[in-house]
């Protein structure tokens, strides 16, 4: 130990030494694998007589699809076709998400609730639908619930507004004329214009001690009044049955969609529960007996005290469960609806070009993903505990 | 509750907490008038859709397209002149279940607890009451549950005996695999079955457990190597896990199914049943890592740093140290993402595997069984339901067993 020699660590047992040459092996491997890869892609490739490139997207798609919102005719191209199945698949994304939220918020507080049997409803939907695939419960939708419903000459009718068969299901839907569109205009600057009032009264009402009643009566007034517009202003065509027993009017939702969106959302619906649950339990119990003590009610205290606060851990959590469901829509393939995911296996069998559509695929699936987590971080954002 | 001291009677005692059916009904059904509206309301819908329910499964429902496809159901195209050996892997398993079960439970005082006999009564009614055309598989069934109870009465005995014998355990289950990979695949003096054949229960089960057993350390390697303070490896690690999570299961599994003989040398076409497990094993170790790394996140500092002062090298540091409690803590949220690989399993029916799911749609296309949707799913339901809610349950039970020395 006395000269430099001794003093030196050996080489293995340094772990600068360590450190740099682990990294140095993990790129070596990656290059390595990746190369052999490459190699043995670009021989299949060759084989296959397939030259990597996008532009085979501009051929004719000649596959015709189930449903689109675009005009979309088997002779446009795979662009054409790719992007209506996206649009077909934004489509269940954000109904799903709304109604999912929905169903899932009502069933978290249900849990709660002071009724026996509402809590009994609650736990046992959140069981049966966790423990079994959802890929089995779309199946049951489609097969089991939606198509079993009648044939369209013997369908069912339900007040004459909505109209269920095998075709599909035919509810109401406004119009498309300019006037429908300045009323949506009118509602939605109504809507920012009540958040605004909404948050001016809560401030008059915090820091000056102010009643609120005058805005609460110009609230109730807007909601009046907005409730009338969509009544009366946006048109609603109802679906009428023609002689020939055809139906017009109105919008048509095909038993795929409805099959897809309905399990998607139960099966969600489910997840968001759960997480609702924990995110209410875990507000401390001393805030219940505070709110109770103050004399709200169990539904107020729910609502303005515990509510609030469960939405910290209750936000952060349904990012995971929108993205579950955003990829989730993928099994559309399953029952025939033709989302992105099928329309994309569809332009590979066709075109057989595996390597452009998986990339298709992943960088699409994970722009939505990553537009989910924006918008849920911003949604996240605005529920954090604000510190001064 | 009502427990007064006699000495401070001047005091009023607390409100009576009253008790009983009618005061329960009126607390929990009938406490508001909305309440009850509800209730009423509630148990109208209930009991109708229980009639409706009731009506279709005895009048409208035909239950022919079970109890006919029975075999297939539960072990697919398998040749019958070789379900033996399906049998013998039910009673491995049954045995290791059983010998698992009471090393477990050996330190509490009874096995057989109230919940347990009303199981295993429920099961043995269960299983006589289920109509098929032989009788003896149900005897054989019967002799499998005998036979898992006698291994757990056994296992707690022995427990005690041999101490170690948990160890012994692990390495059984361990070889099991292999035992049953022999028995289902064949060779080595038994008639091969191609995996062509393989379907049903049996393969749907096959392809979660093995998919299970090999992204288990790939998941923990990754989630390791996200923590880790080389770059280069982080970084590798956060790409794989987030390009996996990103991107949905069927698309993996095409990729599976599709790309991954473009990728390999000429010649070269893995099974499919081995294809599927590669999708599988690549998504679910992703998620894996995830769960492990949040377990990694809650082992403070301080422990690695003791272990470092001891002089414990990386390696021994992680297994001795870090991972024992981190996965410990994660149980919950591992045996959860093994529930959701097992209904994923589901999905291999979309690229044509004839796992339980797949088998149905086959049976279904029968034109014999027309539009018996409804029986055939609800029965494979309530298969995959019966499994997971074991599982859950089973996970929680573990959890509570293993936590007793923190508490």
């Amino acid at each position: 130990m006395t000269t430099d020699r001794n003093n030196k660590i050996p080489l293995w047992r340094d772990r600068r030494f360590w450190r740099i040459a682990l990294q140095i092996m993990a790129v070596v491997i990656f290059i390595g694998v990746v190369a052999v890869l490459g190699y043995n892609l670009n021989r299949s490739m060759q084989q296959l007589g397939i030259k990597f490139g996008f532009g085979f997207l501009e051929n004719a798609a000649s596959f015709d699809i189930g449903e689109s919102l675009i005009d979309y005719d088997p002779t446009d191209s795979y662009y054409r076709v790719l992007l209506a199945g996206l649009i077909n698949s934004l489509r269940v994304m954000i109904l799903g998400f709304i109604l999912t939220t929905v169903v899932g918020v009502a069933a978290g507080i249900a849990s709660f609730s002071e009724n026996w049997l509402v809590r009994q409803l609650s736990r046992v939907y959140v069981e049966i639908v966790r423990n079994s695939p959802l890929l089995l419960q779309l199946f049951f939708w489609y097969f089991a619930v939606f198509f079993s419903l009648p044939n369209p000459r013997e369908k069912i009718d339900l007040f004459g507004a909505v109209f269920l068969s095998k075709r599909g299901i035919y509810v109401p839907w406004p119009e498309n004329t300019v006037a429908v569109w300045l009323w949506l205009l009118v509602l939605v600057v109504g809507a920012i214009a009540a958040i605004f009032l909404w948050r001016w009264r809560t401030k008059l009402m915090v820091e000056q001690a102010q009643s609120g009643q005058q805005q609460l009566r110009v609230l109730i007034g807007m909601v009046i009044a907005a409730i009338f517009i969509v009544i009366i202003g946006l048109g609603w065509q109802k679906p009428q049955v023609l002689e020939n027993g055809n139906i017009e009017g109105g919008i048509r939702l095909t038993i795929e969609f409805s099959a897809l969106l309905s399990g998607l959302v139960f099966y969600t619906g489910a997840f968001i529960a759960e997480i609702v649950r924990g995110g209410i339990q875990s507000v401390p119990k001393g805030q219940w007996e505070a709110a109770r003590s103050v004399g709200l009610k169990s539904g107020l205290a729910m609502r303005l005290v515990v509510f609030p606060q469960a939405m910290r851990a209750i936000v952060p959590a349904l990012n995971s469960q929108y993205i579950n469901l955003a990829k989730n829509s993928s099994l559309g393939v399953a029952i025939g609806y033709a989302d992105f995911y099928s329309v994309s296996n569809t332009t590979f069998n066709q075109s057989g070009r595996p390597i452009e559509i998986f990339l298709i695929l992943m960088v699409t699936y994970l722009a939505i993903d990553s537009l989910i987590s924006l918008g849920m971080n911003w949604a996240n954002k605005s529920v954090q505990i604000k510190e001064r | 509750m009502t427990t007064i001291n006699s000495q401070t009677n001047d005091i009023a005692p607390p409100p009576q907490v009253r008790v009983g059916p009618v005061a329960w009904v009126r607390q929990n059904l009938f406490s508001t008038w909305y309440n009850s509206l509800l209730t009423l309301i509630l148990c109208g819908i209930f009991f109708q859709t229980v009639k409706s329910v009731f009506i279709w499964a005895t009048q409208i429902a035909q239950w022919q397209i079970v109890i006919a496809n029975w075999p297939l159901y539960y072990v697919g195209l398998f040749p019958k002149e070789q379900y033996w050996r399906i049998w013998i892997i039910l009673g491995a398993i049954a045995l290791l279940s059983g010998l698992s079960w009471g090393v477990v439970v050996r330190n509490r005082p009874k096995l057989f607890t109230r919940v347990v006999l009303i199981g295993i009564g429920v099961s043995c009614v269960a299983l006589m009451l289920v109509p098929v055309k032989t009788e003896y598989p149900k005897y054989l069934l019967l002799g499998m549950l005998a036979l898992l109870v006698g291994s757990a009465w056994g296992g707690k005995q022995a427990a005690n005996w041999i101490p170690k014998l948990g160890r012994w355990i692990s390495l059984a289950w361990f070889l099991s695999f292999f035992l049953v990979l022999w028995l289902l695949a064949g060779g080595l003096g038994l008639e091969e079955v191609s995996t062509s054949k393989w379907g049903g229960l049996t393969l749907t089960i096959f392809m979660a457990v093995t998919s299970i057993a090999i992204c288990f350390p790939i998941g923990v390697l990754l989630a390791l190597g996200r923590q880790s303070s080389l770059p280069v490896v982080r970084w590798f690690c956060i790409l794989y896990i987030e390009f996996i999570r990103g991107i949905p299961l069927i698309s993996i599994l095409f990729l599976g199914q599709v790309m991954v003989p473009l990728f390999l040398p000429e010649g070269v076409r893995p099974d499919r049943v081995l294809r599927a497990i590669v999708g599988l094993t690549m998504f679910s170790s992703a998620y894996l890592a995830e769960n492990v790394r949040g377990g990694l996140q809650s082992i403070p500092r301080g422990q690695v740093e003791a272990a470092r002062a001891l002089g414990f090298n990386t390696p021994l540091v992680l297994g001795l140290i870090v991972l024992p409690q981190a996965l410990k803590a994660v149980i919950p949220a591992i045996v959860g993402q093994f529930i959701s690989l097992f209904q994923d399993t589901t999905l291999l029916a979309i690229v044509g595997l004839v796992e339980l799911l797949g088998i149905s749609n086959s049976i279904l296309a029968n034109p014999k069984f027309l539009g018996r949707y409804a029986e055939v799913y609800l029965f494979i339901g309530i298969i995959y339901w019966l499994l997971c809610y074991v599982m859950s349950v089973g996970s929680r039970r573990l959890e509570k067993t293993l936590n007793v020395d923190l508490r």
